[in-house]
């Protein structure tokens, strides 16, 4: 009964989409946790001139520092954050979307339409204006600020699958036995919105990363002497023509790592698609 | 066949099907094999079968089609001196629609929304190329005038959706005879019809296909509309024809096991039946046993039936069944389960009374003053075409409509709008169970899990002891401890029903509300449900609040019955005296147009 049955095992592994995603996420994550080890040269050492080919292959950045090595250790960040804004996101938009959609009425159309404003805003431009505010972000503030901008997008799909449960005679049964509704959502409700929640964390997932190296580049780091993938095309942008590794070098990392993570969230969705 | 009668096919139409294989793709699986069947010449004949049993694909298999994931093996179907299955597909296209024509079970979904109905007619003729746009359009209005709808300007300019369910099926019936086809297959066109209307649609077929001399292949798994409607009728039974007769005999002398078990298992409207179902369900496409494929289930199986596989078997003038002991094992008679009506003269102890009670949706007013009441260890039917509001009362009954104003009183206590103005105590003793068991248990909790909450929510059982009080509820509807930690999936449509009955008699009610919870089921399958409930009313002196549209169910089921048309209550009172002499106009419109068996 489990996800992980050999049937369903099976299943998974002729949707090509999904096994590719992910097989690059994992790859991706692995190199982000254990990099460090593998790093011919430390986080900050000097390795010599600034955007030279000195250092292993990818050369050296703004500092003089060695560009692969930070690669390797820029990972670690960026991913755990991502992970936790995505978590956050997830979380607080189906509260919100299966609230709006299981009470319904007037409860409904407030959520929804207070929901419909937020949504106006870009993410970037919402978490931009505060960052301006704080001086020197900390890491939680860049994981609340893109956790919650994620939430009102989360939200309406959340009602929208929600929307198609509530009013199936199974919750109309716990309703009539007299359960109390919190419990109706976690038994009855949320266990069969857990495919397309699951693609639509993939998908939020790929947005997360995006966001947090976006707002990195934007020179929003949490602390700016550690290596971040999102932070390193910002210092070594000057040298694009000179030693575009430095720029590359995080911006292919993270477009691959995106890849991976849509594709597996497509995966999802195509799987979940043909009928759970 | 004698030899005028073959001359008379080869001149008129008809056509005979031989041999007939398909099978599903890339196995040697079968869905439905050795298919032997002669349509004749204004003849209607009923192909019967429960789900599963094939009788789509046999029957679109006459047209050369076959749904993906399967593909006709062998076999021919001659037409006109040729065999439609082997003809190119240019040549195919031809002859469908044109020659052989096919309506389908949903013609909602097969009509256009988005063209008005002259428009489509008037396309059907112009893509086979018939025709002046003047006379298509005389055409387009002919065709509907025969199958009884008005033809003006406005008709045919509206939209599919602008009609109702009756109408649509007709335009496709209207459609459908339109090229002046040979042969018609139908396939379940009256699923889904109140039986007013399908009495109007049937009437309307049999009498174009008589005066056309069309050869009609009529699907369904309705014995009741075959027995109205149909001249031979092909009993079929996991992918084979098993008997094949005229329908007097099939009804009066049914030779084959299935035929007589399927026979036991439906209602009658002129007498109260002890229905029984058959055992098991219909093996799919590569569960079937080998040799007699109904060796599982059957009640005189022997040793030879799972060794030999039984050849058709002529038992009657044009009447054969396939199997290797219909000399053995006797007659059967239409009466052996007959059982007498309920008593009306018993003394009536109320739970559930009903006072005055109006139902609204919104502003609107659906129910307008109904009043009735339930008795203990009594079934009461509510029947009515569909917005007649049978369905509505029983949601308010069972708490899970609000909007509603009058006296609902159970056991003295007045009955709040909805669950959760009800106490506990209310809440356990009504348990509601639903029409579709697809839909109204949780596909992610194991049966276990869905039929020991009620005992949790109750404070019945608890943990080890709830358990095992679900293992007795899970045998007294007859499923086996072994479904206990499977999902709902794993399960098939009676035996779902069966753990959402288990579910409602988890909690120990007195009065259950069934909301039409046999119509989804398979008549084999009703018959076993029915009995059930006729042993749990008699055991456990359980109230019923049974909600239905077929009046003969309601004769073996029900001591009282309440006749609902539009919101109002027509007729009330006790079954055999509604039933045998109604006194309502409605009533005996309904009655007559109920298709019976008898």
């Amino acid at each position: 009964m489990s996800i992980v049955s050999p049937a369903n095992l099976r299943r998974i592994g002729r949707q090509r989409r999904l096994v590719t995603g992910a097989v690059i996420t994992l790859v991706i994550v692995l190199m982000a946790i254990f990099g460090p080890l593998f790093a011919p040269y430390g986080e900050n050492e000097i390795v010599g001139k600034p955007y030279t080919y000195e250092g292993s292959f990818l050369g050296t950045d703004y500092l003089g520092q060695d560009v692969w090595s930070r690669v390797l250790y820029g990972g670690a960040t960026i991913l755990i954050n991502s992970l936790l804004a995505t978590a956050l996101g997830m979380v607080l938009g189906i509260i919100i979307g299966v609230v709006a959609a299981y009470w319904g009425g007037w409860l409904d159309e407030v959520i929804m339409r207070l929901n419909d404003v937020a949504l106006a805003f870009p993410q970037i431009l919402l978490a931009l204006l505060v960052l301006t505010a704080v001086d020197q972000p900390s890491w939680y503030v860049i994981v609340l600020l893109v956790g919650v901008s994620h939430a009102p997008r989360v939200a309406r799909l959340a009602r929208g699958v929600a929307l198609g449960i509530v009013s199936r005679d199974y919750v109309t049964a716990a309703e009539a036995l007299g359960e109390s509704r919190v419990r109706v959502v976690l038994a009855e409700v949320l266990p069969n919105m857990n495919a397309p929640l699951l693609a639509e964390a993939g998908l939020r997932l790929t947005y997360s990363i995006g966001l947090i190296a976006g707002i990195g580049f934007l020179g929003f780091a949490s602390n700016p002497s550690a290596a971040d993938w999102g932070y390193m095309i910002n210092e070594n942008r000057l040298a694009l023509l000179v030693q575009p590794w430095g720029v590359l070098a995080p911006v292919i990392i993270i477009g691959v790592f995106t890849i991976g993570t849509n594709l597996m969230a497509d995966g999802i969705a195509q799987l979940s698609g043909r009928g759970d | 066949m004698t030899e005028t009668s073959l001359l008379d096919m080869n001149q008129t139409g008809g056509c005979t099907v031989s041999d007939l294989r398909v099978a599903l793709t890339g196995t040697n699986l079968d869905v439905v094999d050795e298919i032997n069947i002669e349509l004749r010449p204004g003849e209607v004949v009923g192909l019967v079968g429960e789900s599963g049993s094939g009788k789509t694909t046999a029957g679109t298999a006459l047209l050369a089609y076959s749904r993906r994931g399967a593909f006709i093996e062998h076999g021919s179907v001659t037409f006109e001196g040729q065999n439609v299955l082997a003809l190119p597909w240019e040549k195919v296209r031809e002859i469908r629609g044109m020659k052989i024509a096919y309506v389908p079970q949903d013609p909602g979904a097969a009509l256009n929304p988005a063209i008005r109905i002259g428009r489509q007619i008037v396309e059907l003729l112009e893509l086979h190329g018939i025709g002046s746009a003047a006379e298509r359009t005389e055409g387009a209005r002919a065709g509907l005038r025969e199958v009884g709808l008005p033809d003006d300007d406005e008709f045919l300019a509206r939209y599919p959706h602008q009609l109702s369910g009756g109408q649509v099926q007709r335009v496709a019936l209207a459609m459908a005879f339109l090229p002046k086809p040979k042969v018609l297959v139908l396939d379940e066109p009256t699923t889904g019809l109140d039986v007013t209307t399908q009495g109007m649609v049937l009437k309307t077929m049999g009498e174009l296909c008589r005066s056309h001399r069309v050869a009609a292949l009529y699907v369904t798994h309705d014995l009741a509309v075959v027995a109205n409607i149909a001249d031979r009728v092909a009993v079929m039974y996991a992918g084979q024809i098993i008997e094949l007769g005229p329908r007097e005999a099939m009804f009066r002398q049914p030779a084959h096991p299935y035929t007589r078990a399927l026979l036991d298992a439906i209602p009658h409207l002129s007498r109260a039946r002890a229905l029984t179902g058959i055992p098991g369900s219909t093996p799919g496409p590569g569960r079937r046993p080998t040799a007699c494929r109904f060796n599982t289930r059957c009640e005189y199986v022997q040793d030879r039936c799972r060794e030999i596989e039984p050849p058709d078997v002529e038992v009657g003038p044009d009447h054969t069944a396939r199997c290797l002991r219909v000399g053995e094992i006797g007659s059967w008679d239409i009466d052996r389960g007959n059982t007498t009506d309920a008593d009306p003269n018993t003394d009536r102890d109320i739970i559930l009374t009903i006072e005055d009670l109006k139902v609204f949706y919104g502003r609107k007013e659906v129910v307008h003053g109904v009043s009735f009441d339930v008795a203990k260890a009594e079934v009461v039917a509510l029947v009515g075409e569909s917005g007649s509001g049978k369905t509505t009362i029983s949601r308010c009954v069972g708490g899970l409509h609000r909007q509603w104003t009058g006296e609902l009183t159970f056991e003295g206590r007045p009955l709040g709008k909805g669950s959760r103005a009800r106490s506990a105590e209310d809440r356990k003793r009504i348990q509601y169970i639903f029409q579709n068991p697809y839909l109204s248990l949780n596909p992610r909790l194991t049966i276990a899990q869905i039929v020991g909450r009620p005992m949790e929510l109750f404070g019945i059982a608890k943990g080890k002891a709830a358990r095992d009080r679900v293992v007795e509820l899970l045998d007294a509807v007859a499923l086996g401890p072994t479904v206990l930690d499977l999902q709902t999936n794993r399960l098939s449509g009676g035996e779902r029903q069966r753990v959402a009955i288990a579910r409602a008699l988890a909690a120990e009610p007195d009065l259950l509300v069934c909301d039409e919870i046999t119509s989804a089921l398979d008549v084999s399958v009703q018959g076993s449900i029915v009995a059930l409930l006729e042993n749990l009313r008699k055991t456990r002196q359980i109230s019923m609040l049974f909600v239905t549209h077929n009046l003969a169910l309601v004769r073996s089921i029900a001591a009282r019955v309440q006749v609902l048309n539009a919101g109002a209550l027509v007729e009330s009172g006790f079954v055999v005296e509604v039933l045998d002499t109604p006194k309502e106009e409605y009533t005996k419109r309904l009655l007559s147009a109920s298709p019976a068996v008898d």
